[in-house]
């Protein structure tokens, strides 16, 4: 669902005047078909370069890992933003400053009035490894998070400072997984991130019956100015993953390719064969 | 490949520049520019040299390296090689240099000298003829001359002796007095490697025949040798001329040693008896004798009076002083006393050639190396081992012996040459005539021409000098190089240099020049006279004649058979491998570097690199390195027994067909194409998709990982289908390096490093994530098919439309070594090399009874031999 509000029409079409602040948009769409299993929930950005070189290297993963040091003196890396008011910036660099900050909610409309939320689980959407190895909060178990990133600053596109990102302080600072969603730049222009879990209650209820819903967007995050697109998904998944049917074209266009030009060499050796036979003669 | 780069990076910052402008221009408040970058055009020009430092792996560095590591191995292999190892003289061959190893499967045209090159410059005193009797040649009771088996030709040979136009070598000695009586039995001081077959002579020398002691004595007089007796009855000879130390030898073992000399007398012990004889005069001799298969020399002698040779003596002395027209004087000198000679006899030495030569030069002349001949020799000499080693055929079309003494005359033989050889080459029409008449100082390169036969070129020195100046050389060179054989006399070194010289100029061919003597020097390295000369490969073979040709060489061994070996077996591998090497080596390099152009497109032309850093370092040092380097060391297309029976694989090196201009673009196509294959199906793959639990694999450092691995399965997979050669080696090296990546890749990405450096190791736990995914796995096998599906497809279609005769060779040695039957090629070659015997004329039987039938020596000429001799 296409969400950037650059259609008139569109409910969102308000938010992209920049004066509009905060801008809420609601849109809605319904389901044709219910979603059983585990759903998933993405954003996509389409446009957006996270794969330019020079926004690629603008992060310091020693103060991401929680290095005291790098915290209060972060990488050159990072410029221009390292730096804010004489304070470090925590994280700095411009990917941490560039992350996404739209707030999307989505409301079942049922057959009262009263829409029911949909609940939207944040926590394991981020690699194992990124959550627990690549990214720490800075060191200090007992004091608060906020007095651990003392000394630094807010990103300046941020509204909130990076030990408030989330009120558990097991989501919060460096490890909270929104933010380290976001860190794991992505390969292309056009890429989708995972934003939230719908977890299955039980089996009896589909995890998303079909019907009516709509979706609650804080619309924070400018994508109209370089000519980008914002989505947000929902999908299922099956054992091999999501849904890309590439590999699969490509392997049938592939087999079909082999087997004809197996037949066509085939062909061509048998007939080669006999002519070779009678050369091999006159050499 | 600059160029190419070039344009490669200049199409990329353009992109760049107009991305700049339309996109990244809006995209500031998520990534400023920097400071210092005021418009798209300068952050153009920086991306610009930041792709030309990421793309720069097309021009690999690494290859130099690589290849002088080839090379030096190539070498080694020479080196090492048994079968050119000379178990006689203890002597292996030699590479004195590492970078021709390739040219040396390349090599058109060989130039040869004729005397230790192609023959042993050993001589044998192999029979004589004293006084109408002939000696060394066996009969049977009845008087029938035994026909001996083949291997005993080679002792014995045949009696062709063309005894005409002998010049006479004399040389003066006078008996003067005879002394002391030594108690030496018959034939003590005898060589005993020396071996006679003839008894008759031995009871002839016992009997006293006087003419055979007279014979004898001469020889063991009249020389210049310079004996050497270190231990008491143990001699040995140092002979200025092999020649004179064969005679020496003979005579010393018929009874008349020769033991001693000083300046002015000869101690000779003669039957026993020690006499000394003094030593009046050394006439030198003018090195005319004529010669034929055997070196023949007339022995004379003639009686002087005390008074008649003061008399000569004094004019002698004179001649020898006078300043002007000295050789002319000394020749009148001479010729005054070398007549009314008295006959005493001939003998005849036999210069051999070396063994394997006339099957060796078979062999190349298979291999369409041609061969010259330049030798200081005199024609008739040259022509006889010309024959005798193959290099004329009997069955050949015509034969020109070009000897004019002035331009025209030399122009004229040339021309008419050709017209027989090629008449329409005469023509003004023909391509070449019309070049040379509209760009005539243009250097350029002749092509091929054809002639309609086996043709042989004879040239002699003089003309030479006049065919090598000016307008006369393209003639020359026309004529030479449609002829089969050349052989070119009397030669100076410096005329040998300046043949080389004109055939590389012209046919931008590589050359060989090979010879065993000072006189060679000039023609295998050297600047003579400030003239440089060198032919492309310099071979040397140490041999009679001293070290020095070997020392100038590129290579060195002792015998010429050898040569076939260097070059049909380490020269096609040399250059089979460079080939390979580089053709594998530019493909992999385009193959990985192209993936960032591509990339480039979907980054914003900001020369993002496509893989990890660490990727980039050890692609070509670690991952790649070991399995070419294994391909270009180990690789045998097809084994030296194969590659000496059928030496028509040879030719491709010589039209250099396996790496030229259009097997460059030809890799380049491949990597392009792999390139493309290796980015898109990864893209393909990872866009917009996710793993079974959601988490999406559209990052950038999981791309990578997809990226680098594809890359690493294809290029593996295509040196296991370029390798024709499985050894244990190839197998570690090839399977190795790819089971290596892995384990580099997991030991990269490890946490622990990572934690250690998170600055420098960034891609944290993405092999774990990654390589247990599905799609990586499938998206690696397509690309892996992908890229050696056309591979496969041209590799078999190749052979069958179009056609090489390497490829019916080598499909016809595939079908023999499933079915070893006795190859007919084989055993006609098994022939050839047995065919040991120095003449030409050998397998001609029942000729040597025409000889002894008569009294005469002058023999009949076979008629397929009667071109005119020079008389």
């Amino acid at each position: 669902i296409d969400y950037t509000g650059t259609d008139p029409a569109s409910p969102c079409n308000k938010c992209l005047s920049p004066n509009v602040t905060p801008c809420i948009c609601t849109i809605n769409f319904t389901l044709e078909q219910s979603f059983e299993g585990n759903v998933f929930m993405y954003y996509g950005l389409s446009n957006f370069y996270q794969n330019h070189r020079r926004y690629v290297k603008s992060r310091d993963d020693s103060q991401l890992n929680g290095d005291p040091s790098a915290l209060l003196n972060p990488s050159k890396e990072c410029e221009p933003y390292r730096r804010n008011e004489d304070k470090p910036i925590a994280p700095c660099g411009a990917i941490a400053n560039s992350m996404f900050n739209d707030t999307l909610d989505l409301f079942l409309v049922g057959n009262e009035s009263d829409p029911t939320p949909i609940p939207l689980k944040k926590k394991g959407i981020a690699w194992w490894t990124d959550k627990n190895v690549k990214f720490r909060n800075p060191p200090g178990a007992d004091i608060p998070l906020e007095e651990r990133f003392k000394g630094t600053t807010k990103p300046v596109n941020w509204v909130k400072p990076v030990y408030m990102l989330d009120p558990d302080e097991d989501n919060s600072g460096f490890i909270n997984e929104d933010f380290i969603v976001w860190m794991r730049t992505a390969a292309l222009p056009t890429f989708r991130k995972l934003y939230r879990l719908i977890e299955r209650k039980n089996d009896l209820h589909p995890t998303l019956p079909a019907g009516r819903y709509y979706l609650n967007i804080t619309y924070n995050y400018p994508v109209h100015s370089f000519d980008g697109r914002k989505r947000m998904i929902l999908s299922t998944i099956s054992w091999m993953g999501g849904k890309n049917p590439f590999l699969g074209i490509a392997y049938i266009a592939i087999g079909s390719i082999s087997f004809l030009l197996g037949v066509v060499l085939l062909v061509i050796n048998h007939k080669y064969r006999n002519s070779s036979n009678t050369a091999d003669i006159t050499i | 490949i600059f160029l190419f780069l070039g344009s490669m990076c200049f199409v990329l910052a353009v992109g760049h520049c107009i991305w700049e402008n339309k996109k990244g221009y809006y995209f500031q408040d998520f990534l400023p520019w920097k400071e210092y970058v005021s418009s798209s055009a300068v952050s153009a020009v920086l991306i610009f040299w930041s792709y030309f430092i990421i793309l720069n792996t097309v021009v690999p560095i690494s290859l130099y390296v690589s290849v002088e590591i080839i090379r030096l191995g190539n070498s080694f292999y020479i080196n090492w090689d048994r079968r050119m190892f000379y178990e006689l003289k203890n002597t292996p061959a030699r590479a004195c240099t590492t970078t021709l190893n390739e040219e040396l499967g390349q090599v058109k045209y060989v130039f040869s000298d004729k005397t230790g090159t192609l023959t042993q410059n050993i001589m044998i005193f192999n029979k004589c003829s004293i006084n109408g009797k002939f000696y060394g040649v066996v009969y049977d009771k009845n008087g029938q001359r035994v026909e001996v088996s083949e291997n005993q030709f080679q002792t014995f040979s045949h009696l062709t002796y063309v005894l005409n136009s002998v010049k006479l070598l004399f040389v003066l000695a006078y008996v003067f007095q005879k002394t002391e009586k030594v108690d030496f039995s018959y034939n003590k001081l005898a060589d005993p490697k020396f071996s006679f077959y003839d008894k008759t002579l031995v009871e002839a020398v016992k009997r006293g025949d006087r003419w055979v002691h007279l014979f004898f004595l001469s020889l063991s007089l009249c020389h210049t040798v310079i004996p050497e007796e270190k231990v008491e009855g143990e001699l040995t000879y140092q002979a200025q001329s092999p020649d004179e130390g064969a005679l020496v030898t003979a005579a010393r073992n018929f009874g008349f040693v020769f033991r001693s000399r000083t300046s002015e007398t000869v101690m000779v012990v003669e039957m026993g008896e020690t006499r000394i004889y003094q030593l009046l005069a050394i006439l030198d001799f003018n090195n005319d004798f004529a010669s034929d298969g055997l070196r023949t020399l007339m022995v004379a002698y003639r009686e002087l009076d005390n008074a008649f040779f003061q008399d000569w003596s004094s004019k002698h002395s004179e001649a020898c002083l006078s300043s002007e027209n000295r050789g002319d004087k000394i020749s009148v000198v001479y010729e005054e006393i070398e007549k009314d000679l008295m006959l005493l006899g001939a003998t005849a030495i036999d210069d051999k050639l070396q063994d394997g030569v006339p099957g060796t030069i078979i062999t190349l002349n298979k291999a369409k190396i041609k061969i010259w001949v330049l030798t200081g020799d005199k024609q008739e000499t040259a022509v006889n081992i010309a024959y005798a080693c193959n290099i004329f055929e009997d069955e050949m079309d015509g034969m020109f012996i070009v000897e004019g003494k002035d331009d025209e005359t030399v122009r004229r033989e040339l021309r008419s040459a050709r017209e027989k050889m090629k008449p329409e080459s005469l023509l003004e029409s023909d391509p070449v005539n019309s070049y040379l008449t509209t760009n005539p100082r243009m250097p350029f390169k002749i092509p091929e021409e054809m002639p309609n036969g086996n043709y042989g070129l004879i040239i002699n020195g003089y003309s030479l000098a006049h065919a090598l100046e000016g307008n006369l050389e393209l003639e020359l060179l026309r004529t030479a190089c449609m002829c089969k054989g050349v052989i070119c006399c009397r030669m100076t070194p410096l005329q040998k240099a300046q043949v080389v010289e004109l055939v590389k100029r012209y046919k931008k061919a590589v050359t060989l020049a090979i010879g065993d003597g000072a006189n060679d020097v000039s023609m295998i390295k050297g600047i003579f006279w400030g003239f440089f000369a060198a032919a492309h490969i310099g071979v040397g073979i140490s041999g009679q004649e001293g070290m020095q040709a070997m020392l100038n060489s590129d290579y060195a061994f002792s015998q010429f058979r050898y040569l076939q070996r260097l070059l049909l077996v380490h020269g096609r591998w040399s250059y089979n491998r460079m080939c390979k090497f580089l053709s594998y080596f530019f493909y992999k390099n385009f193959a990985f570097t192209l993936v960032h152009f591509w990339y480039a497109f979907y980054s914003g032309f900001s020369a993002q690199t496509v893989y990890d850093t660490w990727f980039i370092t050890f692609y070509n040092l670690v991952y790649t390195s070991l399995p070419v380097l294994g391909l270009s060391l180990f690789d045998q297309d097809v084994n030296e027994t194969w590659s000496l029976r059928f030496p028509e694989l040879y030719e491709p090196g010589q039209r250099n067909l396996y790496f030229n201009k259009k097997e460059f673009v030809k890799c380049l196509m491949h990597g392009i194409y792999s390139s493309l294959v290796l980015f898109f199906i990864p893209m393909g793959t990872v866009y917009n998709s996710v793993r079974s639990d959601g988490k999406e694999i559209s990052d950038y450092q999981s791309f990578s990982v997809i990226v680098q691995t594809s890359l690493l399965c294809v290029v593996t997979m295509q040196i296991a289908l370029e390798t024709t050669y499985w050894t244990m080696i190839s197998h570690i090296f090839t399977w190795g390096s790819l089971g290596f990546y892995f384990c580099i890749l997991f030991f990269l990405y490890s946490d622990g490093l990572c934690l250690m450096f998170p600055n420098i190791f960034q891609f944290l736990g993405v092999a774990r994530n990654t390589l247990n995914l599905p799609q990586m796995w499938l998206s690696i096998v397509l690309s892996v098919v992908l890229c050696m599906l056309p591979v496969i497809g041209y590799q078999f279609l190749k052979p069958l439309f179009w056609p090489v005769s390497v490829d019916k060779i080598i499909d016809r040695i595939h079908h023999c070594m499933r079915h070893p039957l006795p190859h007919p090629i084989r055993t006609k070659l098994k022939h050839a090399s047995s065919r040991r015997s120095a003449y030409a004329f050998s397998h001609k039987q029942g000729f040597g009874a025409l000889i002894t039938s008569g009294k005469t020596m002058r023999a009949k000429m076979p008629k397929k031999n009667s071109f005119p001799f020079k008389k």
